[in-house]
């Protein structure tokens, strides 16, 4: 499994320039004790209208990865080109939008004006604002909580919130840093299947990190299984299952297999060996 | 063994991380407040100076004449701060240590009302926050009071408790103490309330599947919890305490004081006079509070705190 | 059926005074406060047999005090005083239970029917109970007014020196306060954001203002007059220099408090320092400013007044409490106190009310 490298695989959906084009990516970081290799020589090529999942244990870099995508952080040595440019252009350029662990909304806000914060810094006029807030609210079944403020709605809601917001500029590129880690089971899959069925009808690329591998077998078109110490990518799996998919497949044996697959390269990054 | 080179290099690294934290910005800043200081010592009292020299008939004379005379006048509008430290170094060493002309004296009676007022505060303070917490119905009953008490501008009606007393009888330390303990114990007791209410529910719970008794979970669980709120609000009585012995002193035109250096020095002009005793004041604050905070640290060393 | 302990023992206390001696005075030298009582005491069994819910209860309780407030006012007005007056006091501690009854109502009612008028409620009659025991106190003890004035001596003072307090007032509150308030608060606050811009300057402004907020800045009140005369202008400048600190840190603190996943968020929508400043710090950062605004309106009162002690022309609050001192005119002294009160008080709850408004979304303000 570790001699395995990832396939330069493109979906024949729409060719041209990838989404995501990272090449012998490393970030080290100095501490107090020893250098810290958070990545260590990562190749990625994402496509356009993928569904990718980073998975892995704490420590094996996959935040630190999708920060680097999003310039939040910046690597210490090789490439990473998003959307043809440096991550720094696609930021300025609004090309992508974030959503983080948890909601980050602002409590003095309400819910629509939450959403249209960031159009309001692209310096949108007011009634594109209001439509496009109300497109994304629609889009995430919260058409009538535009008035209220973020402490009224559940966690669940919140985070749904978010994504809209992270929606309602039209980016082609979404990344998300374990958006559901912090909710229950029942609303997760719940969300999770309301993602797929946005993600089918908006034809976005999603760049995903989780910890769960259900969670990950079940988005994803594409699951790269990640190792720490040093961060590093130990396995790519490209999904056979179809893109039409409800929560029932997750019963299925050939699920059962990617989801052994995805644990077996767990193992071989040492990800379930003791600290 | 250290090469001339890895010495500088090292050395570099020292002062960027001595620029990271807080000593060189605020020796910097310290520094800079100084510089200011000369400055306008020079600028607010060119005017005086250069009035001087027309009466005395002297029309011309050079920027360094000036510079030098505007740090060195009797009676300045701002004295320069060597003026300050010599004027400091006159009173405290300049006349024998017993001599009731001392600095150290005045410092001395201020600080001893101050220290009493803020025993008594403090003392006042956590045995009410004690009973707070224990007593449910003395919340409702006592807390109203403790914040009702300090809608009473305590430090502007100093004067009337010191003249009241005075005239029943109290003078001297007692009545400044008295203004001290008042303004003292609010921080206090309002501090200690929140500290002993800080610890968590699951905290208490565990406490409880001991069987542990309130003394025992006051001495636990609660009044370790509690110092953490504590210092913070002692720093602020602290400061008050001395605050308010000193303000306890211009009323009834006191002998003895930081406050009565300074309203004397104001009263005859003797504008130095003012300024050591302002910043022997300011010392006496400093230091006390600083004290505290070193007690803290050390306590919450002990403690296993986060410094 | 349980009764209420605290309204029983009010009862038995009422009744009890009516047995105990006054004094000079006797229940039957004076009739109508004779009839105030027995009416407050029916009031009190009635709710302690059938108690009535919330608001009419908090009514009859309010009735009941009342009449045994004014009954008690009156036997004093008749003579009756002293440590021999027993039922005075007997019927002040009945009236203790009665008050504290009607406070718990007040407050229950503050949470059921939410509002301005309920949220005052219990703190205003917690200040009247105040203001009558103290009239008590010192009337039924005959307590020397160069000691400690009744409160109805201090209003009638209040109301014979108006003009004179009135000019006070402004000299001091309008004219030295109010703008040393905004000046220092001002300056606070855009120093604090001119310094966010270099942090080296906040990591030394932070512990020298903390420092600062520890000397006794009021005594430099002689050294203001002597740069800016005797007038309202050296009052100000002290205002300045105490408010401008605690703002200062304040604001320091404040720009810090957004986390770190909201300024992520303003980088990935690639804001400028600008936007990210006036759309999310400074928003994050109310609720330090409003700490500080609150803190400093305590100050600036105090301070102008204190700097008053150190030198003034012939009129403000603070040379008209020191000057009635030296006269042992203390009532005049009390009645420049309750205005200094009720303006800080005032200006207090105006700060509050701002910020009820403009930082309604903090975790403090939501009951959980």
């Amino acid at each position: 499994m570790t001699t395995e490298r990832q396939e330069d695989a493109v979906s024949p959906k729409s060719g041209g320039i990838p989404a995501v084009e990272v090449r012998d990516l490393s970030l080290v970081f100095q501490t107090a004790d020893a250098p810290v290799h958070a990545l260590s020589h990562v190749d990625l090529t994402i496509a356009k209208g993928e569904f990718v999942s980073f998975i892995g244990p704490s420590g094996c870099g996959k935040t630190t990865l999708l920060r680097v995508i999003a310039d939040l952080q910046q690597a210490t040595s090789g490439t990473i080109q998003v959307n043809g440019t440096s991550p720094r252009a696609a930021r300025l350029d609004r090309a992508y939008g974030y959503v983080f662990q948890a909601p980050a909304l602002f409590p003095w806000r309400t819910v629509e004006r939450n959403i249209t914060l960031p159009l309001e810094i692209m310096g949108l006029n007011k009634t594109e604002q209001k439509a496009r807030a109300k497109r994304v609210l629609d889009l995430v079944n919260l058409s009538g909580f535009a008035r209220k403020f973020p402490w009224q709605l559940s966690g669940g809601m919140q985070q749904r919130v978010s994504i809209a917001r992270a929606l309602s500029f039209d980016p082609d590129l979404l990344l998300m840093d374990e958006p559901f880690g912090a909710l229950d089971e029942i609303i997760r899959d719940h969300l999770n299947e309301q993602l797929l069925d946005l993600w089918r009808r908006t034809e976005k690329t999603l760049v995903f990190v989780t910890h769960s591998i259900p969670e990950a077998v079940f988005l994803s078109t594409r699951i790269v299984v990640m190792s720490p110490r040093p961060g590093r990518i130990i396995d790519i799996i490209e999904s056979p299952l179809p893109r039409e998919r409800t929560l029932d497949i997750r019963e299925t044996a050939e699920f059962a297999q990617i989801a052994h697959r995805v644990r077996e390269g767990l193992k071989a990054g040492h990800s379930y060996d003791d600290r | 063994m250290m090469t001339a080179s890895t010495l500088l290099a090292s050395s570099g690294g020292l002062i960027r991380r001595a620029a990271r934290g807080t000593a060189l910005p605020v020796a910097a800043i310290l520094l800079l407040a100084l510089a200011i200081w000369y400055v306008g010592t020079v600028f607010l009292n060119a005017s005086v100076v250069t009035d001087q020299y027309q009466r005395d008939g002297k029309t011309v004379w050079t920027t360094g004449e000036l510079i030098a005379d505007t740090m060195s006048m009797e009676r300045p509008v701002l004295p320069a701060p060597h003026q300050v430290a010599a004027e400091l170094q006159k009173s405290i060493f300049g006349v024998k240590l017993t001599s009731k002309r001392n600095l150290l004296y005045h410092a001395w009676v201020t600080f001893s009302a101050a220290f009493i007022g803020f025993a008594f505060g403090n003392l006042l303070g956590i045995a009410l926050a004690i009973a707070i917490v224990h007593v449910k119905s003395l919340e409702r009953a006592l807390l109203p009071w403790v914040i009702a008490s300090q809608t009473v501008p305590t430090l502007a009606i100093a004067p009337m408790i010191i003249v009241v007393l005075g005239s029943i009888g109290f003078v001297g330390l007692l009545p400044k103490a008295l203004i001290s303990t008042y303004l003292c114990f609010f921080p206090v007791t309002i501090g200690m309330v929140k500290g002993l209410s800080s610890p968590e529910p699951i905290q208490l719970d565990l406490m409880r599947t001991y069987s542990a008794n309130e003394m025992q979970m006051l001495r636990y669980l609660r009044l370790p919890a509690s110092l953490s709120f504590l210092f913070p609000s002692m720093k602020v009585a602290m400061a008050l305490a001395i605050v308010g012995a000193i303000v306890g002193e211009l009323p009834t035109g006191a002998q003895a004081g930081l406050g009565a250096r300074i309203l004397a020095g104001s009263y005859y002009g003797q504008t130095v006079q003012i300024w050591s005793a302002l910043v022997a004041a300011s010392i006496l604050s400093g230091a006390s509070v600083g004290l505290i905070g070193i007690g803290e640290g050390w306590l919450s060393r002990h403690f296993g705190g986060q410094a | 059926m349980k009764r209420d302990p605290a309204l029983l023992i009010a009862v038995a206390l009422g009744g009890l005074a009516l047995l105990f001696p006054l004094g000079a005075a006797s229940w039957t030298a004076a009739p109508l406060s004779l009839a105030l009582w027995l009416a407050m005491a029916a009031a009190a069994i009635f709710q302690m047999l059938r108690p009535l819910p919330t608001a009419r209860a908090f009514g009859l309780l309010g009735i009941a005090t009342l009449t045994g407030g004014f009954s008690l006012l009156k036997l004093v007005e008749t003579g009756a005083s002293g440590g021999e007056a027993l039922a005075l006091w007997t019927g002040l501690a009945s009236l203790f239970f009665l008050v504290w009854r009607l406070l718990e109502r007040a407050s229950m009612l503050s949470i059921e029917h939410p509002g301005v008028a309920t949220l005052i409620a219990a703190p205003l009659i917690f200040g009247v109970w105040l203001l009558y025991v103290w009239q008590m106190l010192v009337t039924g003890f005959e307590v020397p007014g160069v000691l400690l004035p009744a409160p109805s001596v201090i209003w009638s003072a209040i109301l014979a020196a108006r003009e004179t307090l009135a000019a006070d007032f402004v000299q001091t509150f309008i004219k030295a306060v109010i703008p040393g308030f905004f000046i220092g608060c001002s300056a606070g606050f855009v120093t604090g954001l001119l310094v966010d811009r270099v942090p080296f300057l906040q990591r030394g402004l932070l512990p020298l203002g903390n420092l600062v907020s520890a000397l006794p800045i009021v005594a430099v009140a002689p050294i203001m007059v002597m740069w800016f005369g005797f007038d309202w202008q050296s009052k100000a400048a002290v205002v300045v220099i105490m408010t401008f600190f605690p703002m200062l840190v304040n604001t320091i603190a404040g720009l810090d408090a957004l986390g770190r996943m909201e300024r992520d968020l303003m980088a990935t929508y690639a804001a400028s320092y600008g936007q990210t400043l006036s759309m999310a710090r400074i928003p994050a950062a109310l609720p330090f400013v409003f700490n500080a605004l609150k803190i400093n309106s305590t100050l600036a009162l105090i301070g102008a007044i204190v700097a008053e002690f150190f030198g003034t022309p012939i009129v403000g609050m603070g040379f008209r409490i020191s000057t009635e001192v030296g006269r042992m005119n203390i009532s005049m002294v009390w009645a420049m106190i309750a205005v200094a009160a009720v303006a800080g008080s005032a200006s207090y709850g105006l700060i509050v009310l701002a910020e009820r408004r403009f930082t309604f979304w903090h975790a403090s303000f939501r009951k959980p």
